[in-house]
């Protein structure tokens, strides 16, 4: 499914959810699996970016610097009460400096399905191969 | 799973022997239909904590186990502080202490059958559930730090639900050794708007009908008769809970790599229980269940004044609340000697046997209440822990049906609106926020919990007492 450079998808994890992403960059796969996120709780197309928030963390591999990531717009999410539906991402390093534009959470529009309790490290993988990059991993809700 | 990687020591007992790392062997308690359909990562994730430092007798599965992230769901596991144990963020999860409260109203189905729409409404309006709503409560920080502090009997003081309650919750209600300072900022700021919601998932409140009692005695003992209500709220410590989850896993996998601890997978991040990291993950993790208590207790008053709306005159009295993703420091008997260790249940639910000292006086002989959630449409149970338990996983039970399919496959075969119309021909009234979570959730979903049930029970890890059918359920 896509939406910017890469696409995204789910696979079966028997209690949650298993997020998967691939692109040409780093940036480019970090955003399509923060999307695939979102395609847990709803629609990614149905979330209008109304409000942009800006997300900055670090970690000491790219493994954790995904999970602090995907954590940090749950954090956004939950406190805001919103959805996110379009991201950016800057990688230098171990650092990352992103923004995500969503609006809030309309139950009647969205249907949100579950809430993202966590992104956990259960079958994480960052990869580079054949040109490009790949990424999964399992949220928790 | 292939039977062939598992020795049968019983009917209801698989046995994988130490290999490779493991210091202790795996044991799953399940019948032969369960283990074909459990999922090969549950004998990875079984086996893989085998390998943590100072676990004691076994790495142990529940009948439900299936595959969950580090621990299995359904995964029991003993530390020993005194053999270098550790303490795992991974091996609670994130919704930490999430559990069920059952309570019980004495009413018959006939009271309730007239009015279940209206109490469906009334039950839906009086308790936020799923995603984006929030409870009318706010907790400035000194309030948070209270309700952190105090759990339930905070609740209680603060004029949501009655003293006599606070006896039938594990720890009277008030986890001890909880260290609010432990708590982070960003963890209190997403319980802000949370206290006395149910959530989404697979969280709901429902209204039950008994319609089988196998344990007599024991029924009596828990004030549950054939045909009479009860009520159940299936929730844990909300957004607070997720975040200290998140923070302490993370500072668990950095310190590992730190101190070179190799792990078989980085979601079982743990820390020596006696380190300055585990001291506050224990703190912090004990916080975040009394914020299930407190956040149980505030549903459970909900819930009574919205039963009394709709029936004036009814009441529900507390049966018991009992969590299934904790930490709990236990008195256990190991090869003869008594020994205090650090018990890990991830989707496991604690089966205390008749007579033990931690139960209240009225329950203490037929041993503790544990409820076990079916899905929408299918049978809850009541069962009750049994002395055989206590040598068998620290005395521990099953706490669900387990999902049989991915969230995702759930969507495509049925349409939300759908299932909601096949189970109000069935009797049960749903209530929920969205119909994709409804979809997500639906019956066919889920593995047959009568199965699950029967190998609890002839396991030996707690005994039928009684079955219930849903007549309304609110799904957040």
């Amino acid at each position: 499914m896509p939406a910017g450079a890469g696409s995204w998808s789910h696979f079966s994890h028997e209690a949650d959810i298993g997020l998967a992403g691939s692109g040409p960059t780093l940036e480019a796969v970090f955003e399509q699996v923060a999307t695939a996120m979102t395609g847990a709780v709803t629609d990614p197309d149905l979330v209008q970016p109304l409000h942009r928030i800006a997300v900055h963390c670090e970690a000491p591999d790219v493994e954790m610097l995904l999970i602090e990531w995907l954590n940090a717009l749950v954090f956004e999410m939950a406190t805001q009460d919103m959805l996110f539906g379009r991201f950016e991402v800057r990688i230098e390093g171990n650092r990352l400096d992103g923004a995500a534009w969503g609006e809030r959470v309309s139950r009647e529009r969205h249907q949100p399905a579950v809430e993202i309790k966590g992104a956990t490290y259960t079958g994480l993988a960052v990869r580079q191969e054949n040109g490009g990059w790949t990424a999964r991993c399992v949220v928790d809700v | 799973m292939e039977l062939r990687r598992l020795e049968r020591t019983s009917r209801y007992e698989w046995r994988i022997a130490p290999h490779g790392d493991m210091r202790v062997p795996a044991i799953i308690y399940a019948d032969e239909g369960l283990i074909r359909d459990m999922d090969d990562k549950v004998y990875e994730q079984v086996t893989n904590v085998a390998t943590l430092p100072g676990i004691v007798s076994a790495s142990y599965a529940m009948p439900d186990a299936h595959w969950g992230y580090g621990f299995p769901i359904g995964g029991v596991a003993a530390f020993d502080p005194q053999a270098g144990g550790i303490i795992s963020a991974g091996g609670v999860g994130f919704d930490i202490s999430c559990g069920v409260r059952t309570m019980v109203t004495g009413l018959a189905r006939g009271d309730v059958e007239p009015c279940k729409e209206a109490l469906a409404d009334a039950l839906f309006a009086a308790v936020p559930a799923g995603l984006g709503s929030r409870g009318d409560i706010r907790l400035s920080e000194e309030e948070m730090t209270a309700m952190l502090a105090g759990g339930a009997r905070w609740a209680v003081d603060r004029g949501y639900g009655l003293a006599a309650d606070l006896d039938r919750i594990e720890e009277g209600g008030c986890m001890a050794g909880a260290t609010p300072e432990y708590v982070s900022d960003r963890a209190r700021q997403r319980q802000e708007r949370e206290m006395g919601t149910l959530g989404s998932g697979n969280h709901y409140l429902e209204v039950q009908e008994i319609v089988g009692i196998s344990d007599p005695d024991a029924a009596r003992a828990f004030g549950l008769a054939v045909g009479e209500i009860v009520v159940a709220i299936h929730c844990g410590s909300r957004g607070l809970g997720h975040q200290i989850g998140t923070e302490f896993l993370r500072d668990m996998a950095i310190e590992d790599s730190r101190l070179g601890l190799l792990l078989p997978d980085r979601e079982l991040a743990c820390s020596p229980i006696d380190s300055a990291l585990g001291r506050r993950y224990l703190g912090a993790m004990r916080a975040a269940i009394n914020c299930a208590f407190a956040n149980r207790q505030i549903i459970g008053h909900l819930l009574r004044r919205a039963l009394s709306a709709v029936l004036p005159g009814a009441a529900a009295s507390l049966l018991f609340d009992v969590s299934h993703n904790t930490c709990k420091v236990e008195d256990h008997e190991i090869d003869g000697r008594p020994r205090s260790l650090f018990v890990h249940r991830k989707g496991a639910t604690r089966a205390f046997g008749p007579g033990h000292p931690t139960l209240p006086e009225p329950l203490r002989a037929a041993g503790q209440p544990v409820f076990v959630g079916g899905s929408m449409g299918t049978a809850s149970w009541i069962l009750a822990g049994t002395a055989a338990s206590e040598n068998r996983a620290f005395s521990s039970a099953c706490h669900g049906a387990g999902r049989s399919m991915s969230r995702h496959q759930a969507r495509r075969n049925w349409r939300g609106s759908d299932v909601v119309e096949m189970l109000a021909r069935r009797g049960t009234v749903i209530r929920s926020p969205s119909m994709r979570g409804v979809a997500e959730e639906a019956p066919g979903a889920y593995k047959d919990v009568a199965a699950v049930i029967d190998a609890t029970h002839n396991a030996g890890l707690a005994r039928k007492v009684a079955e219930l059918r849903p007549l309304v359920c609110i799904k957040g």
